[in-house]
């Protein structure tokens, strides 16, 4: 491999990790609080609300079983009207995030119900507000779940940003396809992969890590 | 204040079902639960008593009639003023309901949290009631880390970190093996006497109703069909179902050598009769038995026994076999002087 590719490799991964950071977070943000409520709205729940439970979970559904290169290239407007251009790095974080969003939603959702039901009947029972016992029992209980969700969240999101070439994203994934496939290099393509393989496992590694210290379900047996 | 602490006034619960009649959980319960008392809710499961108890701090609603809580109707009572009702109203529960997430000191301080009370204030509130449960060692750790009866101890201080006038626990003692029940009814008893607090348990026990309550309510397909001061209750039992509870409550057993050849009916003139013969007050130290053969002619074999004491009285349970031919008449004799019995079996 020329010494020239590095210098491009490099600003590919750059740009794919801020692709990345920047819709797990807008996706968090969007997601988290829906999240939250798609868990805590079903008749006879804390907010309960079954009527928009119901539509919001449509929309969710039918977000999520878009496929993403589809999703991509139908809100190209609303990218540009968002963004300001259809075309970049930062435009591609707008079809990122709205793929982001409806995902990190339903696997909030899903850690939030794994809370004891005894927990939030407890909590009734000290006299707390909804939104006392979102905050203070839900999403604390929540929290290693939550973690391990939002890491399932980023790596797809590694694996999604590879898709936003599409639409003039670039990043790792274009990269991979611009160099290794169409100018036939394949010593590019192998060094995409191996790339996004270490940042794949890193993301893991650390999202467990972090997960495990939040978790004070097991006793724990090292250090006394 | 002299009237009760709680009171329910013609309650009944019904939940309404799809294309159905109604299911109801609770039926026209009138009940006053004394000031500073711990009073028992005894009743199988499914008999009514957890909806009962959850009337007080309004987890569950009335469809009918009033439930009184320190002179307000929680039924009627607004978000609002019900938050503020269950604040003065503590709770502890069969699974004790701790957050994994937080640590002793932190389970603690969450009612306190959500009272919106002061960190500063907190803090010195938690280690008083840490201290007040024992388990001043235990501070930092986390619920997992800890055994069941600790983990009840952790909710007891929870449900007292608000200053509670009131206390309901839900089958409490119900997960606990039998040394660590005794410890929990001991501290509950400690903070009934300490603090003036009012109890209101429901359990399914009666041991646990005759280790610390000075009252009791019968519950029985969401009716209740018997209450009064425990003693009382024990003594004169009106209801089958009371009956069936105390018989249990000795824990007297039938020998195995005797149970492997109980039958449902006598067979041949020479059956015996397997009887438990509960005996309460005074009646327990009347050798009843003895006199039902020296006046009655009927021989009595007693298979197994223990006499225990509710509150100071005595109170106890034997296990005899009789002739089955004179079944009916020695069972008239023993209940006419107060006695309860219950044909478990025959033999031979």
């Amino acid at each position: 491999m020329s010494a020239n590719l590095i210098p491009i490799l490099w600003q590919a991964t750059l740009q794919t990790l801020y692709m990345v950071a920047m819709s797990t977070l807008l996706g968090t943000l969007i997601g988290g609080p829906l999240g939250v409520f798609l868990a805590t709205s079903r008749r006879g729940e804390l907010l309960s609300a079954p009527w928009l439970n119901t539509v919001l979970g449509l929309v969710v559904n039918a977000a999520r079983s878009t496929p993403f290169i589809i999703l991509v290239v139908a809100i190209i407007p609303f990218t540009r009207l968002i963004a300001g251009t259809s075309i970049g790095t930062t435009a591609a974080i707008v079809p990122l995030t709205i793929a982001a969003a409806p995902f990190i939603a339903r696997l909030i959702e899903t850690a939030i119900r794994e809370v004891d039901a005894g927990l939030i009947e407890a909590a009734r029972a000290m006299g707390a507000t909804p939104m006392q016992i979102v905050r203070k029992v839900l999403i604390s209980e929540a929290m290693p779940g939550i973690i391990l969700g939002l890491t399932l969240a980023v790596v797809s999101l590694i694996g999604y940003s590879a898709m936003v070439g599409a639409v003039g994203g670039e990043g790792l994934g274009d990269l991979g396809i611009r160099y290794g496939y169409q100018r036939f290099m394949p010593e590019v393509m192998l060094a995409v992969v191996v790339i996004l393989i270490v940042l794949v496992q890193l993301v893991q590694s650390a999202g467990e890590w972090i997960a495990a210290r939040f978790d004070k379900r097991a006793p724990r047996n090292r250090g006394r | 204040m002299t009237g009760p602490a709680i009171s329910f006034q013609g309650v009944t619960r019904r939940y309404p079902q799809k294309g159905g009649s109604d299911v109801v959980a609770l039926h026209d319960i009138w009940l006053d639960v004394p000031q500073g008392a711990i009073t028992g809710i005894i009743g199988r499961s499914g008999a009514g008593k957890s909806t009962l108890l959850r009337m007080v701090n309004g987890l569950e609603r009335p469809s009918a009639g009033k439930v009184i809580v320190n002179e307000r109707d929680v039924g009627a009572a607004s978000d609002a003023s019900l938050r503020r009702i269950r604040r003065e109203v503590g709770m502890i529960f069969q699974h004790f309901n701790l957050l994994a997430s937080r640590t002793v000191a932190e389970n603690i301080a969450l009612p306190l949290e959500i009272a919106g009370e002061d960190r500063a204030k907190i803090a010195p509130r938690v280690t008083e009631l840490i201290e007040r449960v024992g388990l001043t060692a235990q501070a930092g750790r986390y619920p997992a880390e800890l055994s069941g009866g600790q983990k009840q101890r952790v909710g007891i201080a929870r449900a007292l970190a608000t200053g509670p006038r009131v206390l309901l626990s839900d089958e409490a003692t119900s997960a606990l093996d039998p040394d660590t029940t005794r410890q929990v009814l001991e501290l509950l008893q400690r903070i009934n006497r300490e603090l003036g607090l009012t109890i209101l348990l429901i359990t399914h026990e009666m041991a646990v109703v005759r280790d610390i309550c000075s009252h009791v309510a019968v519950i029985e397909g969401g009716r209740i069909v018997e209450a009064g001061e425990t003693y009382a209750v024990f003594s004169k039992p009106a209801h089958p179902t009371t009956r069936s509870f105390l018989t249990g409550v000795t824990g007297v057993a039938v020998p195995q050598f005797v149970a492997g050849q109980m039958r449902d009916a006598p067979q041949g003139p020479e059956a015996e009769a397997v009887v438990q013969v509960t005996f309460i007050g005074s009646h327990a130290t009347d050798p009843m038995l003895a006199r039902l053969t020296s006046e009655r002619g009927v021989s009595v074999n007693i298979l197994a026994g223990a006499i225990e004491e509710i509150g100071t009285r005595p109170f106890g349970s034997l296990i005899v076999a009789l002739p089955a031919q004179r079944l009916e008449e020695s069972r008239r004799f023993l209940e006419e002087h107060g006695l309860l019995t219950e044909v478990l079996g025959y033999v031979g």
